[in-house]
């Protein structure tokens, strides 16, 4: 019982604290260009907004496009839930299984798209066929730092690689360092950060993700854009907590809760610089170029696993 | 399939011996020679820094020479060097265009794997502890060739030559702790004196035919 009081606490948590994330870049990123910047907590304030908007809907519009926003943040959430965020032995892990993840986000990604060709405008199918090609090319090498990952831990399932690590000898694997990075690079087309998408932009030629949610408003805008929050968060909350475990609380005390809440919480904020600094440094890349970019992030997740099978296995 | 606990020194060399790998498929990618000369200097770098844990953990001293030599002729001689002739030959800013570049990638994805199955039995005899390394210091060796066939400008090929020979160093390092003192000596003035020739070439190509494109030299060219 105390378990699924804990779980529905961390989903809670988890999906509460992805506008802050977002929120917190933004800032970074604002100081970081000698702006003044929104307070981190202005997502909120946004998202509060929309919610008190009315919807406007195009005649167009058939139940897919009313549907979708609802469809799109819960299954986000669904996923968001079962991260092993603060504490790995909840119940909620027992799906907490990194290629059921995935399919979430295919899930959620498929009625986006669907919901961005529905209503007939340019931009919508655009941007649907956009977010097509990169995630067919991102999904790929997520799978593949996926299995690099898993071959060294011996599961899929993220709670228990995530006690693997933590309980083994603490060393080096050349593996997860490949895997690390070609995962940071998927992880940064997936969430439509800047050298693939630009997430402050409506211009028309450069947009992916904002070209979909176009015709938008209100409660239904409000949700689709906290679902692109949540996704920030989770694959935030998946790189630090696959790569840097440690912190995570295995038992369930209050004292291993508090340093596992406090630990993610740092890793976040840190992994938010690192995301600022690098969106500040590089500029947004031509669409035909990402099919290179994601090659890359490929290249770096097989390097990951040849690496493993050469050098790691005795 | 756990890793077994190694010492810190050899998880060191591991992860060295996977970055100099990857540095290898940065040199096959880069399509810039300013760049790609840098990287080349970087692949000197790790492979210097492997050498130098190898020498350590083995007790081998006389490898610590062998690195010296890699980090006084790869790291600073050679790239000063062609970095040097770039700028002579006012090459620059020139990008080349390398044809179907993830079939390229692919390809020595592929060498690697090839390498990894020739190494397997040499992998069984050998006692070392550096033995794992030897699939990956042949992968360099294949992706270095690899990167000869595939590129069209001279420099380019230089600097794939010059990676063949950083992997062959690499390979015997791990897969003997070094070679003789005199043949390491002489590769590496050999290997000197190359990249001087090269130079001469360089200029020698780019009189005859116009440019650095060795594609020109198939074309036959009555001299009058």
């Amino acid at each position: 019982m105390n378990g699924w009081a804990l779980a529905v606490i961390q989903a809670g948590l988890l999906a509460f604290g992805a506008p802050f994330l977002s929120g917190w870049v933004k800032w970074v990123k604002c100081k970081l260009q000698c702006r003044q910047g929104p307070p981190p907590w202005q997502p909120y304030r946004d998202l509060s907004k929309l919610f008190q908007k009315e919807i406007l809907l195009s005649d167009q519009a058939s139940p897919v496009f009313r549907m979708a926003p609802y469809l799109v943040f819960s299954v986000t959430a669904l996923a968001g839930s079962v991260m092993p965020t603060i504490a790995v032995g909840l119940p909620t892990s027992a799906i907490a299984d990194v290629i059921v993840l995935v399919g979430f986000f295919a899930l959620a990604r498929f009625f986006l798209a669907l919901a961005g060709m529905d209503v007939g405008t340019a931009f919508g199918g655009m941007g649907s066929s956009r977010e097509m090609m990169v995630s067919s090319l991102a999904e790929p090498a997520m799978l593949m730092a996926v299995f690099t990952l898993a071959m060294t831990v011996s599961s899929t399932n993220l709670a228990s690689m995530i006690v693997n690590l933590l309980v083994g000898p603490v060393q080096l694997y050349p593996s997860f360092i490949f895997a690390g990075m070609g995962l940071l690079l998927v992880t940064v087309a997936e969430t439509g950060r800047i050298p693939v998408d630009n997430p402050a932009t409506h211009l028309e030629l450069t947009m992916i993700h904002e070209a979909m949610i176009l015709e938008y408003t209100g409660r239904h805008l409000a949700l689709m854009e906290w679902a692109a929050m949540l996704k920030l968060m989770i694959y935030g909350v998946l790189i630090a907590n696959l790569f840097i475990p440690w912190g995570v609380a295995i038992a369930l005390t209050p004292m291993t809760l508090a340093v596992g809440l406090a630990a993610i919480t740092g890793k976040l904020l840190l992994l938010g610089v690192v995301l600022a600094v690098a969106e500040t440094g590089l500029a947004k890349m031509r669409l035909f170029r990402a099919p290179q970019f994601l090659g890359l992030a490929f290249i770096l997740c097989l390097l990951g696993m040849l690496s493993h099978v050469i050098l790691e296995v005795r | 399939m756990q890793m077994a606990v190694l010492p810190l020194s050899e998880q060191m060399i591991l992860t060295l011996a996977a970055l100099i790998l990857f540095t290898s498929f940065l040199l096959l990618a880069q399509t810039r020679i300013v760049t790609l000369i840098h990287t080349f200097a970087w692949q000197g770098v790790l492979l210097f820094l492997a050498t130098v844990l190898v020498a350590i953990v083995s007790g081998r001293h006389h490898l610590l020479i062998s690195a010296a030599l890699t980090l006084v002729l790869k790291v600073f001689f050679i790239p000063w060097q062609l970095r040097r002739l770039v700028i002579r030959l006012d090459i620059r800013r020139d990008v080349e265009t390398v044809g179907s570049a993830s079939l390229i990638m692919i390809g020595a994805g592929a060498l690697v794997l090839f390498s990894y199955y020739v190494a397997l039995p040499i992998r069984e005899l050998s006692l070392h502890s550096t033995r794992n390394m030897i699939a990956i210091s042949l992968a360099v060796i294949l992706i270095g060739m690899l990167m000869i066939i595939t590129r069209r400008k001279a420099v380019a090929q230089v600097v794939g030559f010059m990676s063949m020979e950083n992997g062959l160093l690499f390979a015997a390092v791990v897969a003997t702790y070094g070679m003789p003192m005199v043949v390491e000596l002489g590769v590496a003035f050999d290997v000197l004196v190359a990249a001087i020739l090269f130079g001469i070439f360089f200029f020698q190509i780019r009189s005859g035919i116009g440019s650095l494109n060795v594609d020109h030299l198939n074309r036959l060219n009555e001299v009058d």
